[in-house]
């Protein structure tokens, strides 16, 4: 029986009575990838936000390894640092490389990992760049250092949005890499929000699709590709849905 | 004297007396110093904080709030404008021995001087800074809480990325201090060798009509600024490249 990392009940978040995203029941086990796939403005980015506890649920519960965190400034500071997003536009700081990834070391107070910075640095290929400012990076080279920034907290769950959105192909299957190996290296918690399905299936070991808000279906990754329940997702992976 | 012989022997005066170390000048320079280095300490530390908590601190959804916001930074704004003989006469009557303070016996004091310069300059100095912290991308914020920083760590970081601007604000703060004669006059009295400061220095030596003294105290003026301006711009870094 997997442990259960994430439970939500009814979870609602809506903006001036319009619902953004609705998710009926959801349980996200440890140490398994999760994609969440749908159209643009499906709410996929607000789910990832409720589950980084950055904005609170408008109703419905969430619970963190059992602890209810529904509201973003209740969640004492421990429980917060289990997770991290990678955001789809991460914003570096103006400082170099090395201290960009260093950033939550610093917040953390842990004092002396330069040899996690080296290692993070060089599983994403960004070592010999180390003392480049971050802002003269390309866009796949931003993602990277992204990715080693919240890699080298080791948290629980790493939240994915979009991580290898507009880039070519060669960043594209270096993250992807990465995703896998952090994951079976680390026993992270991966939650990966992507439109691309073929990613989705790829990477996840089980894949949600959301639609205006609302979850339609998850499952196994092989079985929801091979035997959806719901026609929308039927239609949603044959790329016949207009959206 | 025509003007250009003036500028001529200031100039010289100038030189000489800094070379030389000419105890009244080294007096009135140390003084400025002092005096305007501390106004500026007093106001970076409240006005840095003051600004970024303005920038980055909503007071609420509702139109109050929303009113009363903008009232508070229209405000601040007034102040970057207030007249700094106003902000003397106010000192004045806090600390003339009827005043509220006035047992505290700071008027013609180098203290009196600092708190009416801290006064004049923080409106700027916090003014700036908002503006500068507002300037900053807001979803900056969220991906650092995301990574595990708490408000007061995120603030810090907010206003090391908005250090450009911050800096700017810091420099005008100083520039309104350094260059301020009415309030330091005012609450100062100009008083040699206790309060006489470069600015009112200059004025004090125009009127005797000592024109090349009093533009050698000008021209010491210029120099501290520049110099301050100058390191003020290391630590602007390398945006400025």
């Amino acid at each position: 029986m997997p442990t259960t990392v994430y439970l939500l009940d009814d979870v609602m978040k809506s903006y001036d009575s319009r619902v953004v995203c609705h998710i009926g029941h959801l349980e996200i086990y440890k140490g398994e990838i999760l994609g969440i796939m749908g159209p643009s403005g499906a709410g996929k980015s607000t789910l990832l936000r409720m589950l980084n506890f950055l904005e609170p649920t408008t109703s419905g519960t969430i619970r963190f390894n059992g602890l209810s965190v529904n509201g973003n400034g209740s969640v004492p500071m421990d429980v917060r640092r289990k997770v991290t997003t990678v955001f789809q536009e991460p914003m570096l700081l103006s400082t170099s490389v090395k201290g960009n990834v260093a950033y939550g070391l610093w917040l953390r107070g842990q004092k002396g990992g330069g040899c996690l910075l080296e290692q993070a640095l060089e599983r994403v290929g960004l070592d010999h760049l180390s003392k480049a400012r971050a802002q003269t990076l390309s866009g796949g080279e931003k993602r990277r250092v992204a990715l080693a920034r919240a890699m080298v907290v080791a948290p629980e769950v790493l939240l994915l949005d979009e991580p290898s959105a507009n880039l070519d192909p060669y960043n594209v299957s270096l993250i992807e890499d990465l995703v896998t190996s952090i994951n079976r290296e680390q026993g992270t918690t991966i939650i990966l929000v992507t439109h691309n399905v073929f990613q989705a299936r790829r990477l996840s070991q089980r894949v949600m699709l959301m639609l205006e808000g609302r979850m339609v279906e998850v499952g196994e990754t092989e079985r929801l590709f091979t035997q959806p329940q719901d026609p929308r997702t039927l239609s949603f992976i044959r790329g016949e849905m207009v959206y | 004297m025509a003007a250009i012989e003036i500028l001529w022997q200031a100039l010289v005066q100038a030189l000489h007396s800094l070379f030389t170390g000419a105890p009244v000048v080294r007096e009135i320079v140390s003084l400025s110093l002092r005096v305007s280095g501390l106004a500026l300490l007093l106001t970076t530390a409240i006005g840095i904080p003051a600004g970024a908590w303005l920038g980055l601190h909503r007071f609420g959804e509702s139109l109050v709030a929303r009113l009363g916001r903008r009232l508070f930074i229209a405000f601040l704004y007034t102040g970057m404008g207030f007249p700094p003989v106003v902000v003397g006469l106010l000192v004045y009557l806090m600390l003339s021995r009827t005043g509220p303070v006035g047992w505290l016996g700071w008027l013609y004091s180098p203290q009196a001087i600092v708190i009416a310069q801290t006064i004049i300059a923080f409106p700027v100095v916090a003014g700036f800074t908002m503006a500068a912290v507002t300037g900053v991308n807001p979803e900056l914020r969220q991906q650092l809480r995301s990574l595990g920083a708490t408000n007061w760590q995120a603030t810090i970081t907010i206003i090391k990325e908005a250090r450009f601007g911050v800096t700017v604000a810091v420099i005008a703060g100083f520039g309104s201090i350094i260059s301020e004669v009415g309030a330091a006059m005012m609450v100062g009295g100009n008083i040699t060798g206790h309060t006489r400061v470069l600015t009112t220095g200059i004025v004090e030596l125009t009127r005797m009509g000592l024109f090349a003294d009093a533009m050698a105290l000008g021209i010491v003026l210029l120099s501290i600024t520049l110099v301050i301006n100058l390191m003020m711009q290391q630590l602007q870094g390398r945006a400025l490249d």
